[in-house]
């Protein structure tokens, strides 16, 4: 990835914090990200993200699991080794509906999962630049791309007048690294800064 | 602002006191971070200990078989798979607080449902245990997987109530664990951001798979979490429903009843809620969570004991009712003779059960000894040697008289290594559930600050009309103004 100019803004209220995405958003500002210590409803629809397909992943990846154990399931009990269970028909499909609503949900559950961790690029041994720490504690913590047009000096003054509490400029890695969070790793410091 | 809207002033409050968010984390990650108490390791080490004795038991059983257990030739399932039900009931509990009450959007499940989830996993560990060793030869257990092999090609056989327990327990553990996981990385990632010593960044910098806060992420773990909720809600109806398929597939007398499926799933989150409050008030005192984990909380756990409990009480009259109107010899005989007549030889345990499990929770009628703490862990105790008897009682009782007298088998009990493995899944139980409330959070932060501003003492006191353009509003607005 790469590394750019963010400037961030802290706020310690998501009363303030709502009003204020919705005026850097109309002030024409690049609203890199939100990190907020808890979900907050709404804020998704109001800095504009599209809602998530990760329902629709979720129902193809249960489709798979409810075709696999049927087809798995025939083929074992009518193609490969038929057995007469007192002259009943091989095709019991009312005997084989647990097994399928079990591999249903379980297909569907680890294959959202999976696709979470992948969408969010989370997984264990992956580090990446936390803008506050604090984000995880108290703060809600508004990130503003820099690019060759914005004047930084003008970008704080604003974020103040909207409710930030504490203002700065952060140089980070956008992306993902292998990495632990014990031993720190001075990418961020980095002089070589990239303005898109 | 659909997130602030506040909700009605006459709902008591969620979390006491002066809470801030900060003091929120505070407060609950605190046990986390200091050196574990005295009473922990009293605890652990007991708990290990019974761990032990069960190793020793379950060792014993591998090499010299399932003959030293005293099953006999009709009792062929007995404290083993009356502990298997049992464990996998307490496991409802968990999920039924985590994914059905999310479903209904009950806020109080904020405060105990990473407790409960918890024990839910631990819990169908140990009842997995039971099936597993009972097999005897274990090292072939794998056997009941279907795999192409080369055993003539041998599959298992799908229309086998026993192989669709294998795959329900393996899909509930494993969706569980996943839900359970997923709703702690928020906040594993707050432990990591507030560790001052190394092996506890790399640990739960580990644990937390770098997780950020971002707002689409939030996005995401929502989404995931509600569909994960609505994929465990049947899930949990369907694996003791399926558990309960054991028994009422066959042709035993008192086994082959339609009612079971409802029966048992009743009695499962009868038994996980009592189980959840012997878990939780111990819990809150020690960790001094009192604030999260309120009376209100206990109140109404113990008004779905009230309920469950009363239905497991129709489900058994029912059963009484049938058995004599139904007419058929056998199945009037495992009821009338094996069970409530008192002076049979298991006619003590069928009324152990009654009276733990139906008279005794009707006295939670009363306001209150719902609010009583003392009462409410005495209770909970009652109901789950209640409920471990009404599997002993559907077992036995069945097995031991069915349809020809010379089959009648002596009087079954345990061997002092059945007692020893029903003990070290105790401690197994009892050590996961000491580790996990010393190195996780055993509440849910990022839930307990989302409710906060709706549910919080010392917020609801200043409630308002906090902000008028709704997201969508604002939406259209920003769409027009470029």
């Amino acid at each position: 990835m790469a590394i750019k100019r963010f400037v961030v803004g802290s706020f310690d209220d998501e009363a303030v914090l709502f009003p204020a995405v919705k005026k850097v958003r109309m002030a024409g500002y690049k609203l890199y990200d939100v990190y907020t210590p808890m979900p907050i409803h709404g804020l998704d629809q109001a800095m504009g993200l599209r809602d998530t397909s990760l329902h629709t992943a979720g129902f193809i990846y249960g489709i798979t699991g409810t075709a696999t154990a049927l087809s798995g399931i025939s083929y074992a009990l009518i193609y490969d080794w038929p057995l007469n269970f007192g002259g009943k028909p091989h095709f019991a499909l009312p005997a084989w509906i647990p097994i399928t609503f079990e591999l249903t949900v379980l297909f569907a559950s680890i294959g959202m999962v999976l696709t979470f961790c992948y969408l969010c690029q989370m997984a264990p041994f992956v580090r990446k630049h936390h803008f506050s720490l604090r984000a995880t504690d108290d703060l809600f913590v508004m990130v503003i791309e820099c690019t060759a047009k914005t004047n930084e000096a003008d970008l704080q003054i604003f974020l103040k007048s909207v409710g930030a509490q504490d203002v700065h400029t952060q140089n980070a890695e956008t992306g993902w690294w292998l990495g632990t969070y014990s031993k720190n790793i001075p990418l961020v410091d980095d002089p070589k800064t990239i303005l898109a | 602002m659909s997130s602030l809207k506040y909700e009605s002033q006459v709902r008591p409050p969620l979390v006491v006191g002066d809470k801030s968010y900060h003091q929120i984390s505070e407060d609950i990650i605190r046990p986390i971070e200091n050196r574990p108490s005295k009473l922990w390791w009293i605890g652990f080490l007991t708990a290990v200990l019974l761990l032990c004795f069960g190793i020793f038991s379950v060792t014993r059983e591998v090499i010299y078989g399932v003959g030293q257990w005293n099953l006999n030739k009709t009792v062929g399932w007995a404290w083993d798979i009356t502990n298997f039900v049992w464990w996998i009931g307490i496991g409802h509990a968990g999920t039924l607080i985590s994914a059905i009450l999310l479903l209904f959007r009950q806020q109080w499940r904020t405060g105990v449902n990473r407790a409960a989830e918890a024990m839910t996993i631990f819990a169908v560990i140990c009842a997995g245990q039971f099936p597993i060793w009972h097999m005897g030869r274990v090292w072939i257990a794998f056997f009941c997987l279907p795999y192409p092999n080369t055993r003539g090609v041998l599959w298992p056989n799908f229309n086998s109530p026993l192989l669709w327990d294998v795959f329900a327990i393996s899909t509930y553990f494993t969706v569980s664990l996943l839900f359970w996981y997923c709703g702690l990385l928020p906040d594993l990632a707050t432990v990591r951001d507030r560790a001052k010593l190394k092996w506890r960044k790399f640990f739960y910098g580990m644990a937390s798979f770098g997780w950020s806060g971002s707002t689409k992420h939030w996005q995401r773990h929502e989404a995931l979490s509600l569909v994960l909720a609505g994929l465990s809600t049947p899930l949990v109806l369907s694996v003791h429903t399926i558990v309960s398929f054991d028994f009422a597939t066959s042709v035993v007398p008192g086994w082959h009843t339609t009612i079971f499926p409802p029966y048992f799933v009743a009695g499962a989150v009868f038994s996980g809620f009592a189980m959840v409050q012997s878990l939780l008030i111990i819990t809150r005192k020690v960790l001094k969570l009192e604030e999260y984990i309120t009376i209100e909380h206990i109140d109404v756990m113990n008004k779905i004991i009230v309920l469950t409990g009363s239905i497991v009480g129709i489900a058994y009259l029912t059963e009484l009712f049938i058995a004599w109107y139904g007419q058929n010899p056998y199945e009037s005989f495992a009821f009338l003779q094996n069970r409530v007549n008192l002076l049979s030889p298991y006619g003590w345990a069928y009324y152990i059960m009654m009276g733990c499990n139906v008279l005794s929770p009707q006295i939670f009628w009363f306001r209150k000894l719902r609010r009583n703490l003392t009462v409410t862990f005495f209770m909970s105790v009652i109901v789950n040697i209640g409920m471990w008897f009404e599997r002993f009682v559907i077992i036995v009782t069945s097995v031991y008289r069915e349809y020809i007298p010379s089959g009648w088998s002596t009087y079954y009990t345990p061997t002092v290594y059945e007692i020893g493995f029903y003990l070290g899944t105790f401690g197994l139980f009892f050590t996961c559930y000491f580790l996990f409330s010393k190195f996780f959070p055993v509440i849910a932060v990022a839930e307990i600050k989302h409710i906060l501003k709706k549910a919080g003492d010392n917020y609801k006191a200043k409630m308002g009309p906090e902000e008028k353009e709704t997201p969508e509003e604002f939406a259209h607005e920003y769409e027009h103004a470029h």
